[in-house]
Parts: structure tokens; C-alpha cells; sequence
């Protein structure tokens, strides 16, 4: 692995036609850092997300992902993704064991069948996500935390450097909310993974980040929550109150 | 129409006298019908499942559409129409693909333009083919009277090209109906993914042509998994169910259709209906008396199959009255 950041936005713009999403962002992640990306709703943290991960091109500037531009990076494994729990069909006929093993695919080789290596990592991912009880039934019969908690074990199982998470927490119940910042705390400190966590709001995993970077089409505030917290913003479990307090922040 | 020759038909016949199979598949016909139907209703679930869970259940649907037209090329060239509705229902499947992947129309629209297209342009070229227009009937309901050795051969090859294809990119599927997007950034190969899907889809409705025919094949690809979606409780079940139901519809639509006479590709597909409806009633019945599960989002996903096949019939108002007639039927 290089030295530099597992992520990095280099002044990154994008625009959906003439209405600008994203302007001029830098951001920089490095291994091993659990940063949160903030922002009330249309701030663009999505849209710089996707931009990121390589979904989409950014109409200016360049990315990095693990030292490469996504196009060209080859251990794409390296790289998890949490999409929005919202957008998937998680009425798909499928267990959860089913669905975490998916997320060995990549990393094993899409055309190797899965061994003992793959049964006991899906294992170790469910116990951190507490769902071993759980691994046989469908992931349709689950509430929504147990289903967010299914999708972050599937990106564990694939051994990511970096794990980019998009609204884990929305809507999820104030257990499962303990349960999602444990098995994230587990990862940044025992395998060294970079976390990039995007979300409106932020949680349990509040006390336990390096970084905050707020975004608002631009970058108003990257550093340590302490830092933030002394402009007298509180960044505890919110409910209403994040989204106030990001309007009174930035330009 | 065996332009593969009579050496096939040979071995095939020798194959089945030996299997002394009781009524209604003692005669050599309902033997070939048989093993085709069961090769189709094993198969077509297999591909079915991927379709439902994309939501493009009606990619079967249109890509018969365009093998219709590709029948009727063949039959204007007097080459054997296998062939050239497998071109025509495999270029047009990718195509399809491409379009919707490329973001350059949608899903619908993509198969509108199958839909529309395929078959318009397949009434053109049979009008133009002179004993054709006659010919093609057995290709749109299918005709399990005229199937032959060769017939079973072929169907035989292509589902068994549809179970490795299945085995080698199932996970790769799995992956992408868990989530395209995810699966894309972690470098499943999503691209070759979906143009597996619509080769596949397009190999199966070749292969099921003669058997329940074009207009009809899309149903065996999404009833039986719409059933077994019902009855299983993971994704390898799943698969399991809708392969088992799609085998006993066809062994029931033959057997209803030898007795009574009736067309047995419409016979096979009425069974996978009341299979369908036999599950899905049931399960809600016992949802409603132990509330569990999420009925709400069941239903909306029970309500989306049906509603395809609302689409479907939507799109077809072939009859007695509109020149193509109800399609060839078995006597006893």
C-alpha cells in the first residue's frame, strides 16, 4: 500500500447541467481514518461519493483511489462500498448468509467457488455485526438496522482498505446505531481500515472520529470534531438539530 | 426443416426405445416433447430469476419478439429458422442491453422498440415468404407435433450451454441482483454480467420456441420463479423451486394437452399460472393468520410479476379472428 491517502479529491467539480453539485472540492483520506463527510440534504456529499468511487467523472479535477484514478485501479476489492439500505431490493429471496458471501466475490475471483478461508471470514463479519443468530433467514424478514448491519458485513468480508459507507445510519434504531459504530470502530483499529462515512447525520460514531469534513457544494470545515465542536456545534446523536446547524455553517 | 440432417434423429430414437414410459409419453413424439419441455422448464427459470430480480422481466418477452422475426427470415431464405432467430434474438438481446445500460433510452422503451419492431418486422418477411406466413404459426405457439430428433438435440445443447453459463457467472449475477452498483466499484465484471443475461435470455427463448413458442416463453422464465420466490426461503432454494415447478408445468401442460387435445404451450403456461396461484394465495393466507413477514412488500413485488404479465398479454391479441389462428393442438 502507498503512503498517501487511500482517497483524495483533487478540485473536484461536477454539475448537472448548469446547476453546480460540487465545487472545487479537495479531500483527503488516509488509512486507517474514520472521517465523516457532512452535510444537510442537496449539499452534494452523494454526488462527491460516487465521484470517489468512480461511478461518475467529475466534470473538473482528478481523483485518487488507493494511489491510482478508479478507472485504473486493479485490486478493486480494496475498495467497500455501503450503498443507501433505501435503494436496494432487500426483498430479494436470499438469506443473509447469501448476501454477505456475495461480498467475497471480488476478492476471491469471480469465477473460484468459495472455501473454508471465505466461510470463516463471513463467520468472523457476522459475529461483528451481531447477525449470527440471523445468518439463515431472509434479509426480507429483517428490520431495517439488522438490514443495514447485512450490508456492512458484506463489504467486511471482501477486506477492504477503505469502506465508504452512504447514509448507514438513516433510520436505524438507536441499538442497531451501537452495534453499526462497534463493528466500524472494530475495523479501523484492528485491520487499519479507512472509513469514509457520509451521512446527514452522524450518530453513535460522533466521539469516535478523526475527522469531520462538511460540505456544503464546497469544503467549510475539514478537521477534528473537537475542533468543530468548539464553534459550539455539538456533534452528539442528533435528530433535528444537525441539519439547523449545518445551514448556519459555511457561506 | 432438419437442415442438420437425419444422422441425429437416429441416435435420439434408438435413446428412447429403450425408456418405456407410460401414457401420455409412450409415443416417440411425446417422448422428443418431453425431454425438450423439460430441458426448457429447467432452464428457463434458471435465467428467469435473474430477470425478475433486475426488473426486467420482459426482456424474454421482447427478445421472442425478435426471434419471431428472425423465424420468419429464415423461412424467406429457406435456412432452418433455429438459426436465424438465435442471430436475430441474440443481437437484439445484447442491443437491448446496451441501450438500457448506456442510459440512452429505458427499459421499456428498449422494449417497445423489440416488441414493436420484431414483430412488425416478422409479419413483413413471412408475408413475403409465400407458404411461410402458414410455417411460422408452429413457431409463435409452439407445436410439440412437429418437433423432431434434431429439434431435441439442439434444445438439448442450448440448455445445457444455459446450466454452465448459470454455473460460471452465477455469482457474478448474485452479486449484481444484491446490488449493481456496490458489485460495480468492487470490480464485479457487471457489464459482462448483464450481456450474459441477455445472451442467455435469448438462447432459451430460441431453444423453448417449439416448444411453447415465442409469444409464450417469456411466461415460463418469470411464473415458475414468481412461484418459488414463495415457497423458499434463500436464493439457492429459490432457484431449486422455480426449476421444479417450471419441470412439472410442462409434464402437466403436456399431459393435460395430450388428453384433452388442447395447445400445449398455452396448457404449460396455464399450469405455471395456477401454480402461481396456487403459492402466492397461500402464502398469504397463512401471512394473514400468523402476521409474519412484510406482506406490504410482498405484495408489491406479487403485484409488479402480475402486472407483467398484464403487460404481456397487453401487447398479443392473436386469435381465430386475426389470421393466425389459436395454434396447433394434440389429439388424443
Amino acid at each position: 500500500m502507498s503512503d498517501g491517502p487511500v482517497l483524495a479529491a483533487h478540485g473536484v467539480s461536477f454539475a448537472y447541467g448548469d446547476t453546480p453539485v460540487v465545487d472545487r472540492v479537495d479531500l483527503a483520506v488516509g488509512a486507517g481514518e474514520f472521517v465523516a463527510l457532512v452535510g444537510p440534504n442537496g449539499s452534494g456529499k452523494s454526488t462527491l461519493l460516487r465521484i470517489l468511487l468512480g461511478l461518475i467523472t467529475p466534470s473538473a479535477g482528478t481523483v485518487e483511489c488507493l494511489g491510482a484514478s478508479p478507472a485504473a485501479l486493479r485490486e478493486r476489492w480494496r475498495v467497500g462500498y455501503v450503498p443507501q439500505r433505501h435503494l436496494l431490493d432487500l426483498d430479494l429471496p436470499a438469506t443473509v448468509e447469501e448476501v454477505v458471501v456475495s461480498g467475497r466475490t471480488a476478492r476471491r475471483g469471480w469465477w473460484r467457488l468459495a472455501g473454508r478461508a471465505d466461510r470463516d471470514l463471513v463467520d468472523h463479519a457476522l459475529e461483528a455485526v451481531a447477525l449470527t443468530e440471523v445468518r439463515h433467514r431472509p434479509v426480507s424478514q429483517l428490520s431495517g438496522g439488522q438490514q443495514q448491519r447485512v450490508l456492512i458485513a458484506r463489504a467486511l468480508v471482501g477486506e477492504p482498505s477503505v469502506l465508504v459507507l452512504d447514509e448507514p445510519i438513516a433510520g436505524v434504531d438507536h441499538a442497531s446505531q451501537v452495534l453499526f459504530r462497534d463493528s466500524l470502530v472494530h475495523l479501523v483499529e484492528h485491520h487499519d481500515t479507512a472509513v469514509l462515512l457520509v451521512s446527514h447525520e452522524l450518530g453513535a460514531v460522533a466521539d469516535d472520529l478523526d475527522r469531520v469534513v462538511v460540505l456544503k457544494q464546497r469544503v467549510v470545515f475539514d478537521g477534528p470534531p473537537a475542533d468543530l465542536a468548539a464553534t459550539g456545534v455539538s456533534l452528539g446523536v442528533h435528530d433535528d438539530d444537525l441539519p439547523r446547524w449545518l445551514e448556519e455553517l459555511g457561506p | 426443416m432438419s437442415a442438420l440432417g437425419p444422422s441425429l434423429e437416429r441416435p435420439v430414437g434408438a435413446l428412447l426405445a429403450l425408456l418405456p414410459l407410460p401414457w401420455p409419453f409412450e409415443r416417440e413424439f411425446m417422448q422428443f416433447a418431453l425431454i425438450a419441455g423439460l430441458v426448457i422448464g429447467v432452464c428457463a427459470p434458471l435465467i428467469g430469476v435473474y430477470l425478475v430480480q433486475q426488473r426486467v422481466s420482459l426482456l424474454g418477452d421482447g427478445v421472442g419478439h425478435l426471434a419471431f422475426a428472425g423465424v420468419a427470415a429464415g423461412l424467406l431464405l429457406e435456412v432452418w429458422p433455429m438459426w436465424t432467430a438465435l442471430i436475430a434474438a441474440v443481437v437484439g438481446a445484447l442491443a437491448v442491453e446496451w441501450l438500457r445500460s448506456r442510459g440512452r433510452t429505458t427499459s421499456d422503451l428498449a422494449l417497445a422498440l423489440c416488441f414493436y419492431g420484431g414483430i412488425a418486422l416478422g409479419v413483413v418477411l413471412a408475408s413475403r415468404a409465400g407458404d411461410g406466413s402458414v410455417a411460422i404459426v408452429p413457431y409463435l405457439f409452439g407445436s410439440i407435433l412437429t418437433i423432431t430428433a434434431t429439434d431435441v438435440w439442439v434444445v438439448a445443447a442450448l440448455g445445457v450451454g444455459i446450466v454452465v453459463t448459470v454455473a460460471v457467472f452465477g455469482r457474478v449475477l448474485f452479486s449484481m441482483i444484491v446490488d449493481e452498483e456496490s458489485a460495480r466499484v468492487a470490480g464485479i465484471p457487471v457489464r459482462l454480467g448483464n450481456a450474459v443475461v441477455a445472451v442467455a435470455t435469448a438462447v432459451t427463448v430460441v431453444a423453448a420456441m417449439r416448444v411453447v413458442g415465442v409469444l409464450l416463453i417469456a411466461a415460463l422464465m418469470v411464473l415458475p420463479v414468481a412461484s418459488g420466490r414463495a415457497l423458499a426461503r434463500s436464493f439457492r432454494t429459490t432457484v431449486a423451486w422455480s426449476a421444479a415447478i417450471g419441470a412439472v408445468s410442462v409434464v402437466l401442460g403436456l399431459t393435460a394437452a395430450r388428453a384433452w387435445g388442447l395447445a400445449p404451450g398455452g396448457s404449460i403456461v396455464l399450469v405455471a399460472v395456477a401454480v402461481y396461484l396456487a403459492t402466492n394465495l397461500g402464502r398469504l393466507r397463512w401471512r394473514s393468520r400468523t402476521g409474519s413477514g412484510r406482506p406490504a412488500q410482498s405484495e408489491r413485488h406479487d403485484h409488479h410479476d402480475h402486472h407483467d404479465h398484464h403487460g404481456h398479454a397487453g401487447h398479443h391479441h392473436h386469435g381465430p379472428g386475426d389470421g393466425l389462428g389459436p395454434g396447433p393442438v394434440l389429439g388424443r
